[in-house]
């Protein structure tokens, strides 16, 4: 959204350390992520995917005891200074998971509710509301299907309706990044072409990381792409690049499928 | 494709047909049938009692059960009449103590289920907790007895009595609401966390509406607990008779001793003589009914809450 001048990248980190308790699952993470584009993050099981992705929002930190060394920088500002609001950050750094969560209520309140959280109750009356659901609800696509569903649990919905669902319930707050831990794998082929489909459409208007365990998404869905062996950044170039001619031997060995 | 396969032999290697019965698996299947036979006498040895108890006391009890004997006070040096006394101060002290007990139970359940960290501190807590739910009743008695008769200076009273029952039914009430909060999947708090909810505003937006149900059941089920225990109460505040009024709804103040079910009943089987026979038996089943009616509606609550939620 508003692209501050200089950086070319929404995201970027320093020499990152992360441990959890004594056991360091981030080990010297520099890497910078462009503003507007799809990145992937590949890497096998464990080798600290997710943990980077949660640092980015700095949700890691509800997760138990968690230690950080070293800078990140969300939009230019760094996110460990004292005055950074954790509520703003995550605001404009949303999250989506590898299962669907809708919350167990309408899907107008699941659209709404990050919303309400942010909103002194009395600046939400019932149009700005309701055009927050058909705004969210028309990025995603999903307007069409629910615009006379709004009512029904969202939680009864098919699985790659509600995946969309959590993803329209960011755009409200108008999120910079959204970040997506391998939004595909509880669906289908369908679902996840529809997600795909759906990233593309985002592309561009929102900085977008994705999480992936399926190489061939990688390829199919971002413009550059990581990959991580055990906490360390081993390689981050043009998509297209790394899984043509991958600069180290590691890379090389893990799409050649030789672990992972 | 292979062409020189033979087709399977319909013969194992020692020369029986596949899948045919051997000796072990039909000594697998006698220790199955056993085995279902032992579980299904225990549990008909474990109902037989029950039933037989209920059984009895309602057939001992008949002759006295009426709207009446709920109603009237007793008379004639407790020989006769009903239980309302008794009845009404059971309420009082029920209702008291988990006005008391509920919203410090649930929200120290929040506390650490919520907000705590791993510390040694909060690990003490924890085991303190358990510990103290394991408590028996008379030590919960001897405790009320020093802490709010003497030292509070509340006297031998409803107020204190109320507050025995409450100390002991907190830490139990803590451990079930806990359990009910951890339920809620994590997930529904990650969605709320990605969109920046504070922990207050994850809390009451979604971990409470959706574990409200095992909150409440286990609130419940403490109502039966405090009103069944005697200890407790005839340490603290229950007696053994006080006039009150047929009827009446307030007869009780708070620095009043108060009459109790399970005291009453206590009292009706070792210290009253010449009490009609069927009394004590009724003052049973009206304690035995009224568990079972707070238990039914537990029971009920819970279920109708489980079927508006989904996930
Ligand atoms: N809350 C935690 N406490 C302790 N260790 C953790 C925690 N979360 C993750 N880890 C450890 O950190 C390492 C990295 O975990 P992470 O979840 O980031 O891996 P990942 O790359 O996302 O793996 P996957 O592909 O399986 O999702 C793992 O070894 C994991 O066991
Ligand atoms: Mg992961």
């Amino acid at each position: 959204m508003s692209a501050p001048a200089a950086s070319p990248f929404a995201i970027e980190t320093r020499a990152l350390n992360l441990w959890y308790g004594s056991f360091q699952a981030l080990k010297g993470v520099t890497v910078g992520i462009r503003h507007g584009q799809i990145t992937s993050l590949i890497g096998p099981s464990g080798c600290g995917k997710t943990t980077l992705l949660r640092c980015f929002n700095r949700v890691n930190e509800r997760y138990g005891e968690v230690r950080t060394t070293g800078d990140i920088e969300v939009l230019g500002r760094n996110i460990y200074a004292a005055d950074v609001s954790l509520i703003e950050l995550r605001r404009s750094v949303g999250m989506v998971f590898q299962r669907p969560n809708p919350l167990p209520l309408t899907v107008y309140e699941n659209v709404v509710f990050a919303l309400r959280l942010h909103t002194p109750g009395r600046q939400l009356t019932r149009p700005t509301l309701d055009e927050a659901v058909e705004r969210a609800l028309t990025e995603t696509g999903l307007w069409k299907d629910l615009k006379d569903r709004l009512r029904t649990r969202a939680t009864d919905l098919q699985l790659e309706q509600q995946q969309k669902l959590c993803i329209a319930r960011l755009l409200p707050l108008r999120p910079d990044v959204i970040l997506m831990d391998e939004p595909c794998s509880a669906l289908d082929v369908e679902g996840t072409r529809a997600i795909e489909d759906l990233m593309a459409e985002l592309r561009g208007r929102y900085t977008i990381v994705i999480v992936t365990h399926s190489m061939a998404q990688a390829r199919r869905v971002s413009d550059e792409c990581i990959f991580m062996l055990l906490g360390e950044l081993v390689e981050h170039r043009r998509t297209a690049e790394l899984f043509l001619v991958p600069q180290d031997r590691r890379t090389a060995e893990y799409i050649e499928g030789r672990y992972g | 494709m292979r062409t020189d396969a033979q087709p399977r032999v319909a013969a194992g290697p020692d020369g029986r047909p596949p899948f045919a019965e051997t000796a072990y698996g039909r000594r697998k299947l006698r220790q199955e049938s056993a085995a279902r036979a032992v579980f299904l006498a225990m549990t008909l040895l474990m109902v037989a009692p029950l039933v037989a108890i209920v059984a009895h006391l309602v057939v001992e009890a008949w002759p006295a059960l009426s709207l009446e004997f709920l109603l009237d006070v007793p008379r004639n040096r407790m020989t006769e009449g009903g239980i309302w006394s008794a009845l009404v101060g059971t309420i009082y002290l029920v209702a008291i103590s988990l006005a008391v007990a509920a919203p410090i139970g649930v929200l120290a359940a929040v506390y650490l289920n919520e907000y705590a960290k791993d510390t040694w501190f909060n690990r003490i807590i924890n085991l303190a907790v358990i510990n103290l739910a394991g408590v028996p009743s008379i030590v919960h008695a001897l405790f009320g007895l020093g802490a709010f008769v003497y030292a509070a200076r509340f006297g031998f009273s409803v107020m204190a009595a109320s507050l025995t029952l409450a100390i002991m039914t907190l830490p139990v009430i803590i451990a079930s609401t806990r359990e009910a909060l951890a339920a809620v999947p994590t997930a529904f708090r990650e969605a709320c966390w990605n969109v920046g909810a504070s922990r207050w505003q994850t809390i009451r937006g979604v971990v409470l509406p959706n574990s409200i149900s095992g909150i409440l059941t286990g609130i419940i089920l403490q109502v039966s607990r405090a009103a069944g225990e005697t200890a407790p109460v005839m340490f603290t505040g229950a007696v053994l008779y006080k006039a009150v009024e047929r009827g009446s709804l307030f007869p009780y103040y708070l620095d009043d001793q108060c009459m109790a079910l399970s005291m009453h009943l206590y009292v009706l089987t070792t210290q009253v003589p010449n009490v009609a026979h069927a009394i004590p038996y009724a003052t049973a089943v009206v304690l035995l009914g009224s568990v079972l009616l707070v238990n039914a509606a537990a029971i009920g609550l819970r279920v109708w809450l489980r079927n508006r939620k989904r996930w």
